[in-house]
């Protein structure tokens, strides 16, 4: 693109160099932005503005760029993944900006997501949670005809529902609490809403909270925050419903 | 104690003793809505006669409120500390879509009502001499609440500070009523707007009642 009819932009990053390293917001130019461009692309460009200029790239994680692997973890102007409905930041495009605008860009805070650089944070904490018990123990054979199982059409939608979860950690990031529990509840949902899954759902539900607290996530306060953070709108039902299986489980050994 | 240990069990038992003194709270502006029946205070002075009628039951249930009380503040200060710890770092830039004032200052209009809940009794239960309180006995030879609450209120300050109270309470009890049935699992999403209106409702009620004594009180309504 040659001509400059494209949008100038103020970015307010937030660098920070290591682990350990205390960061700040830095800001930066975005010249001559598409309106076509994904969020990603326009920060690719900036990054090769930055390169040109001898100035260490902005650090973000990114993978598929299609919405669906849940890596793209960024809080745009206080809300994570910049509060487009239902939209990654690798799928929020550069049309919903006006030419002037200051765009604040941060990593996703919480204490259970430690920073690694910049805006990338290690969200393993998530995967010790399904490591816990976010599975189903038993062999369950080779991939089973379409019918075999029979499982009412309603359950088989509740579990799509919750099962939809791409764990990209916005819920955590959005959450007041820095709580994982919507997160956690999805998972708990769609495992107890298939025959394969209730047979281990007292102990899984047991499991994974223990983990959840383990690695420092809060405790839900129903600001229902996650909900309006999901990209993929997962419902806060999942976490009434992780709450109904943790009463059962008291009664189960 | 299993549930004792899990994040879930602790919310849990802050949500039923929550919903509990909301009971409670029910009850009590019901009852002390008779001092608008009759002149002069009204009824409440039979109201109390008949609450007090039978001491061991007045203290079994003073015993219970105070456990309640205690359990919810217990948890509800732990869960607000932990829940701070978890977010050590603050965002430059917050926005939020769904938080609202009264479900993110529930620790501070909890414990606004904790000091009210102990100036409360010291003033209409212990009648503490120190806070100026109207103690006697009516026609009838019964402890005279009419007069005392009467009295009480036409000091503009004692007004203002039930007032504050019961306005912490509207906030506090129109985020914990819905709050309390999805934290015990009897919820989804169709019941969830059900129970918001249902709690501001009740919130709003119960605290336009308990406010309205103070208020027409301070008013030379009664
Ligand atoms: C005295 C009358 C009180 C009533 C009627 C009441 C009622 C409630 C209810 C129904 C809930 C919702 C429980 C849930 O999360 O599901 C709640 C939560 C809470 N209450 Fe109270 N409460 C009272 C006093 C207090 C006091 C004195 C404190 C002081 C510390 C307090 C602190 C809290 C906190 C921190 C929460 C958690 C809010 C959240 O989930 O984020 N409450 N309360
Ligand atoms: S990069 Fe995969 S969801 Fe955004």
């Amino acid at each position: 693109m040659s001509e400059q009819n494209g949008m100038n932009l103020t970015l307010y990053v937030w660098r920070q160099k290591g682990p350990n390293a205390t960061g700040k917001l830095e800001s930066y130019q975005a010249h001559n932005v598409s309106p076509d461009e994904s969020f990603l692309e326009m920060l690719d460009e900036v990054n090769e503005d930055l390169i040109k200029k001898g100035i260490e790239p902005i650090a973000f994680d990114h993978d598929c760029r299609e919405g669906i692997c849940g890596m793209c973890s960024q809080v745009i102007n206080g809300v994570p993944h910049g509060g487009q409905d239902r939209t990654t930041v690798c799928q929020l495009h550069m049309r919903s900006f006006k030419d002037g605008d200051s765009i604040y860009i941060e990593p996703w805070r919480a204490k259970a997501f430690p920073i690694v650089k910049d805006l990338v944070v290690d969200r393993a904490a998530l995967d010790k949670i399904i490591q816990s018990g976010g599975y189903v123990s038993c062999h369950t054979g080779g991939v089973p005809d379409g019918n075999a199982i029979p499982i009412p059409k309603k359950a088989a939608d509740y579990a799509m529902d919750a099962a939809e979860c791409i764990g990209c950690g916005a819920c955590v990031a959005g959450c007041p609490n820095s709580t994982a529990m919507l997160f956690t509840g999805a998972k708990v949902s769609q495992l107890a809403a298939l025959p394969q899954g209730k047979a281990e759902a007292a102990q899984r539900v047991r499991e994974m909270l223990k983990t959840l607290e383990e690695c420092g996530f809060g405790n839900c306060s129903n600001h229902y925050e996650c909900q309006a953070a999901c990209p993929k709108g997962i419902n806060v039902k999942f976490i009434a419903k992780l709450n109904r299986e943790y009463m059962k489980s008291i009664f189960i050994k | 104690m299993q549930i004792l240990k899990s994040v879930i069990g602790r919310k849990i038992l802050m949500a039923i003793t929550g919903q509990c003194m909301v009971l409670f709270a029910i009850v009590h502006v019901l009852g002390n809505s008779s001092i608008f029946m009759g002149p002069n205070g009204g009824l409440i002075n039979a109201y109390a006669e008949h609450l007090h009628a039978f001491p061991p039951l007045v203290w079994v249930f003073r015993v219970v409120m105070l456990v309640l009380l205690c359990i919810h503040v217990f948890y509800g200060i732990t869960l607000t500390l932990e829940n701070s710890a978890a977010t050590p770092a603050n965002y430059a830039v917050k926005r939020h879509l769904k938080a609202n004032f009264a479900s993110e200052n529930m620790i501070w209009t909890g414990l606004i009502m904790l000091a009210f809940i102990i100036f409360h009794i010291l003033h209409f239960t212990v009648k503490l001499s120190s806070l100026g309180v109207a103690e006697g006995t009516d026609a009838l030879g019964r402890a005279d609440v009419g007069t005392m609450v009467i009295t009480a209120f036409h000091n503009a300050g004692y007004a203002a500070i039930y007032i504050v109270a019961m306005i912490a309470l509207f906030l506090h009890v129109s985020h914990g009523f819905q709050s309390f049935f999805q934290t015990v699992g009897l919820n989804n999403d169709r019941t969830q707007c059900c129970f918001t209106g249902i709690g501001k409702l009740v919130a709003f009620i119960v605290a336009i009642g308990f406010i309205s004594i103070p208020a027409l009180i301070l008013c030379r309504f009664i």
